[in-house]
Order: structure tokens, then sequence, then C-alpha cells
């Protein structure tokens, strides 16, 4: 693909929220060691009956969900061929980097016996009856394939730097020493600019395989998560205890995964004081409702099925969660589904905020409110669990922050004139 | 094109949901016969008069092999007593007491049911939940275990334990002393040491025989079925009691094993690779038709008109 889409982002990087940020991840880090000195029980309220807290619900459940933007723009970019949003696919392929990344470390600090891991290479010990096993495998797999996806924004940087800052960096360490400065270090690092400019082509060739990759695998996984529940059929809720699970799982991510890369683009634009992308996010706004009507009507129609309609309805404890959950992405859709209000990048903010909520609260339900191990179990998460899943996030958005002042990743800004256009736009949002 | 796009896209939406409900509607048809010839245990609650001494053998024969410990009573601060509250990451089996009134009581005896079809085995990613075939027992293999704890969320009586106050934890839960009285005495400690015979050892068949014999023989004593002989597709831990089952902690269960649904849905998807090789391979050609369609995937897009022209332009 053309490199020439993107543009790094210059300003700098030690600003107040990447203090704010890096607090909050040192915390979160703090926390992980104390989990592995004194184990699980020491920061998390997780108990025999609650094994699966917050951090497999939010970090991996809900966290994979929300890195679905690189999943979602694929699938319209490569296979629906709107190749005019191909200029926005490398940010949400960062934001699903660090997404899928953390959910795998998240894992890590969450399973009691993460040095076993290793069997998951070992065919024998393979136990593909399990949606756990297909899940594990697809997240590394998909990780590694979202690192390669993005391997071509390193390359272009790499093939063009003159190691400025290292330079720096050095001559600094060298005037502390006191000793003589010895040849600049470019020279001796023109290895790596060679290799960089050999692999970049050869990668540019492969990487639409890649990409297919990259829009397989998280069909299966993220339909896997939803079978994840399927052997609790006696403590997961009849409202969300179906053999459609892993379908609506998949239509789930797909919808989050569109609104939030609406979000995404909304958010940097606004932080990093960019125009506004409103033409592109209003034709992406476009597909939203339909897959939510799909979704909505699937969960209706089930529920008609099993005859849980009137539980839906009862205003108990958990229809209330699940009257939210759907008001929520049934609200932000009936935003989306008006032209006018598309147009708008402030309603298309509200409904993306309200669509990603309703999502994410589904799959609270199914992994958490909904699920009743028996008598006597409760479940709240500890202040120290929550401050790690905090940690977790805090570094996601200190990373994304970093890297996309460090290599081309935001869209490139083509000329003056449809910068000006863009600017009158978010002007005119503004008023 | 717009409409062809569309239409592929959707495909890959009705694809599995056509998927899925093909698995739903193959999942009665098929179901699991208990095996009768591997071994279990029969607790009869009225027999049973609460002496725990089937507590205290299974943590004196297991502590070693099963990672097992005592667990320390609040009001006794030096520790005389072993007192758990619940089956836990250092308790395999436990013995309760429910008491309805004074009149109206039963102890019951928790510990690993040995599903003929266990969820536990059905969900572990890494094979460390088996069911030997021969002895129906499941087992657990600490070094192959990664510590997900979905075992936990998918057994239905929960019983599988973890260890959370543990820098190096594991799963606690019972192997009829695979390892240790049953392979040194060909008993399990609990049913070794009963004093009033409240716990049977035998084979699931000899067991189910023994207790429909016994319900026969006092049919006002018992609650009139074995509890286990059919639910979640038969275990080889079965009990007699004089009260109501759930309200001793025994679940009210189906017939059918829940891990015979959540298998054949995931058999279903995943049959042969088949549909994960299909997708790809569809959406590889969809999208090596889409980058043809712009400009070719194969040469290089130098300068500014990349796949993107046909909106770039004026």
């Amino acid at each position: 693909m053309s490199h020439d889409e993107y543009q790094r982002h210059d300003a700098r990087i030690l600003t107040p929220s990447f203090i704010v940020l890096l607090t909050l991840t040192l915390i979160g880090l703090a926390l992980i060691a104390v989990r592995f000195i004194k184990g699980i029980g020491a920061v998390s309220n997780m108990s025999d009956g609650y094994p699966w807290g917050i951090w497999i619900t939010y970090d991996v459940a809900t966290g994979t969900a929300i890195a679905c933007g690189g999943y979602a723009m694929a699938i319209l970019i490569y296979i629906r061929n709107r190749m005019h949003y191909h200029p926005m696919i490398r940010s949400a392929i960062l934001t699903s980097m660090f997404g899928y990344g953390l959910a795998g470390f998240s894992v890590m600090v969450d399973v009691g016996r993460p040095w076993n891991a290793y069997n998951f290479f070992i065919p024998s010990k393979w136990q593909v009856n399990s949606a756990m096993f297909e899940v594990a495998v697809c997240v590394m797999a998909y990780t590694t394939v979202l690192l390669l996806e993005f391997l071509p924004a390193v390359l272009t940087t790499l093939e063009k730097t003159e190691w400025r800052t290292l330079q720096l960096l050095l001559d600094m360490l060298y005037a502390r020493m006191g000793k003589e400065r010895p040849e600049p270090i470019g020279d001796r690092l023109d290895k790596v600019k060679e290799l960089a400019a050999w692999l970049k082509p050869r990668l540019d060739r492969v990487l639409i395989f890649i990409i297919v990759l990259g829009i397989t695998l998280p069909t299966m996984h993220q339909s896997s998560l939803g079978s994840l529940l399927l052997i609790a059929s006696t403590k997961l809720h009849p409202l969300w205890y179906t053999g459609f699970l892993p379908l609506l799982f998949l239509i789930n991510c797909m919808f989050i995964g569109y609104s939030i890369a609406i979000l995404e683009s909304v958010i940097s634009c606004y932080a990093f004081k960019r125009p506004f992308e409103t033409k592109e996010l209003s034709g992406m706004a476009s597909i939203i409702p339909w897959l939510t009507v799909i979704w909505l009507t699937v969960v209706i129609g089930d529920l008609a099925w099993r005859g849980q309609l009137g539980a839906a309805l009862s205003l108990d404890f958990y229809s209330r969660f699940f009257l939210l959950e759907f008001c929520l992405v049934a609200g932000g859709s009936l935003l989306m589904f008006s032209g006018k209000k598309r147009e708008s990048i402030r309603w298309l903010f509200v409904s993306a905020v309200l669509i990603v909520l309703g999502g994410a609260l589904y799959r609270f339900n199914v992994y958490l409110i909904g699920f009743n191990p028996g008598k006597g179990w409760h479940y709240f998460p500890a202040l120290a669990e929550l401050l790690i899943t905090v940690g977790i996030v805090a570094f996601e958005i200190l990373g994304y922050q970093v890297v996309v002042k460090i290599l081309p990743v935001l869209p490139r800004l083509h000329t003056r004139q449809q910068l000006d256009a863009a600017a009158g736009h978010a002007a005119a949002e503004k008023e | 094109m717009e409409k062809a796009s569309r239409r592929d896209f959707f495909k890959i939406i009705g694809a599995t949901g056509a998927t899925l409900l093909a698995g739903r509607e193959a999942v009665a048809s098929e179901s699991h016969q208990p095996d009768n010839e591997t071994i279990g245990m029969l607790y009869d609650a009225t027999r049973c008069v609460g002496c725990k001494a089937c507590m205290s053998a299974c943590k004196r024969v297991n502590s070693d092999y099963g990672s097992l410990s005592y667990e320390q009573a609040r009001f006794d601060p030096d520790g005389l007593w072993d007192a758990p509250q619940d089956l836990s990451g250092s308790t395999r089996t436990l013995i309760k007491l429910f008491k309805e009134s004074d009149k109206q009581w039963s102890y019951i005896k928790y510990s690993c049911m040995h599903c003929q079809k266990p969820s536990c085995v059905s969900v572990c990613p890494v094979s460390a939940m088996t069911r030997d075939k021969v002895t129906g027992t499941v087992d657990y293999n600490k070094d192959t275990c990664i510590g997900c704890r979905y075992c936990q969320v998918a057994c239905a009586f929960n019983i599988p334990k973890f260890q959370w106050n543990k820098a190096i934890p594991q799963i606690v839960k019972c192997d009829l002393c695979k390892n240790t009285n049953l392979l040194n005495k060909g008993i399990t400690a609990c049913a070794e040491t009963c004093p009033t015979g409240a716990i049977t050892f035998g084979k699931r068949k000899d067991l189910l025989a023994e207790a429909n014999s016994r319900l026969n023989g006092n049919p006002g004593k018992y609650v009139n079925r074995i509890y286990g002989e059919k639910e979640v597709g038969g275990t080889n831990h079965l009990y007699l009691s004089g009260m109501e089952f759930n309200k001793l902690g025994l679940p009210v269960l189906k017939e059918a094993a829940p891990a015979e649904f959540s298998e054949k849905i995931q058999h279903t998807i995943y049959k042969g690779f088949i549909a994960p090789v299909a997708l790809y391979s569809t959406l590889c050609f969809i999208a090596l038709r889409n980058m043809k369609g712009n400009g070719g995937a194969d040469e290089k897009q130098a300068g500014t008109s990349g796949p993107g022209e046909k909106h770039d332009e004026p």
C-alpha cells in the first residue's frame, strides 16, 4: 500500500497526559508484581464461584471487541472494496495491536500457571473441544498478524531515519564519560536501513494475504469468545444463555469495531487538533445500524423462541441490565439511521459511544452480571484488581499517543485546500 | 459492484449463522451412554453420622500429592483443628450438615462427581483435565495446567477449586486417590475409613444395584431416586438421601451433559477445519479482485495516487 497516505503527528511526546498515563501504568505494574509474589487472591476478589473476574471480562472479552477496529476497517476496505477508507486503517490497526497485545498480557497475569502456557504449542496437549484453546491460539496468531500489518509503518521510518535521537543520546553519553566521539552511529547502522528497504517491497507483496488472515482470525475467535460460555448452561442466566452466543458475539464485535473506529478518529482528531474526517466517518456510520438491526433481531427472535421475553421485561436485576444493554444499542442505532445526524460529528460521537457501551455491557452481562454460580457467591472487583485493569488501559492509550508521534500512522492531510475544507467543517461543527 | 460486495459481506454472517443452526439441530439426536464398568462411590446420607473421618483420612493420605493443607478456624488461634468451611484449594472432600428443623436434618458429603461426560475435561484447553477411559476417574495434571480456571466456570457442581493465595497455585479436586490410597490399597481413603458404611466404593453397576436394593428395601427412608444416575449424563459419585437433594446443595440438573451441546456447536463450526479455510480462501478471492480493480496489488503504488484514487480525484 502507498505509504504516502500516512504521516507522523509532529508534537511533543512528554505531555501532562503522558505523565498521568505513565503513573497509572506504573501503579498497575506494581500491583501485578504483588499478584505474582503473593498470589491472585492478594489483589483480586475472584473466588471459586467467580473464577473469572474483571480481567477476563474487560481486558479479554470486552477489550478485544473494542480492539476490533482494525478488523472492521479491513472488512470495509478490502472485502467491501471501499479503498477511500484506506488512510484510516493504520491507526485502527495500531489500536487493535495494543488491544490484543495487552489482552494477551492480562491473560498471562490472570492465569495461575503461566509458565505452562507452552503447552499450546505441543500438539499432544491440544484440546480441540475447548473454545478456550481456539480463542488462545487465534488471539496469539492474530496479534502476530497485527504486528505484521503494522510493520510497514516501522519499515518506512527505518528506511528514512537518520538516527538523530540516538546520535544525540550517544553524544551526550560520550561527553559524560569524557571519551572521544566515534564516527556517526548512522553509518554503522546502514545495514538496518538496507534490510528495511529490502524487506518492505517483499512484505507489501504478501501483505494482502496477511490482511485477509487478519479478517479470518477475528471471525473465528470473536465467535468463540461467545462459545466459551456455552458450557455454563446452569450458571448463565437464560436471558443470555443461547446457542446463538457465538453468532451474537461475532456481530457484536463488528458493530463495536466500526463504532470504536469512529470514536478513535474523533478523539484523536480532537486531541491532536486535526480536522475531523466527517465524510469518511458518516459513511462508516451508515453500516452500523444494519449490523445492530441484525443483532437485535437475533436477540429478540431467540428470546421469543425460548419463551424468555417475559423474563426480559420482568424488571428484576437481570432484566434491568438486559434492557439497559438493549436500549443503549438500539438508541445509538436509531441515531445513526438518520442521515442528517450522521453528518454531525457530535451526533456521530454520541451514537458511537452509546453503541460501544451497549455492546460492551452485553459482554459484561454474559461474562459477569448474568453469571450466577449458585447461592452464597458474590463478586465485585477489588480496588487493586481494578487498578491493574486501569493500568493496562492507560498503557494502551499511552502507547497509541507515543507511537503516532514517532511513526507515520495518522491519515495524511493531503493538500492545503483539503485541510481548509476540513477546518471549515470543524468550525461549522462547533457552532 | 456495490450490491455484490454487500452481499459477500452478509454471506459471512449468514454462513456462520447457518452452521450454528445446524449444530443446534443435531444436538438432540446423539446422546451419551454411561459406562457402568467404571469405578465410583455411593454416599448414603442416611448412614452418615458426620464424624468427618473421611475428611481427615483424605487430607492425611493426599496432602503431599494433592497439595492439601489444614485450614485454621478463626476461633482457634492455636491451630488445633482442621476447620474447612467449604471445598477449597486445600480441601478435596467435605461433610456438611443441613438442618431444616430439630427433626429434619441430614449430613452431606461433597467431592468431585466424576462425571461420565465431564465439562471440565471438555473445556480444558491443554488437556490438563482428563477422564480415564477404563476407570472413569477424572484426573488433574498440574504440570500441564495453565491455571485458566475454565474448569471452574464449566463445572455445574462447582467442584474444582483454585489456590487463590499461593504464588504457585493449582486446581484441587478429588482424583479417587488414584495415586495414593487406591494405588496402595485398592480403595479410596474416605470409603476405607468410614465407620458406618455411608461411603461404598466399587464399580458403577454394583453401586447402582446396591443403591436400588436399599431404595426397594426401605421405601419410606429415602427420596426415591439415585442422584447422579442420570444427572448431566451420569456421574460416578452417586447419592442416596432422606431429604431432597437440592436442599443438600446438590443442584437440580438436566440429564443431558452440557459438554455435549457446546462441543456439538464447536465441532460443527470447525469440522475438519473446512469452514475457516473456506472463509479464508473466499475472502482472499474477494480481496484480490478488489485490489485488481483498484490498480493492482503487485505493483508498487508510488506517488500520491494510491488505492484511494476513486475518491481523491477531483
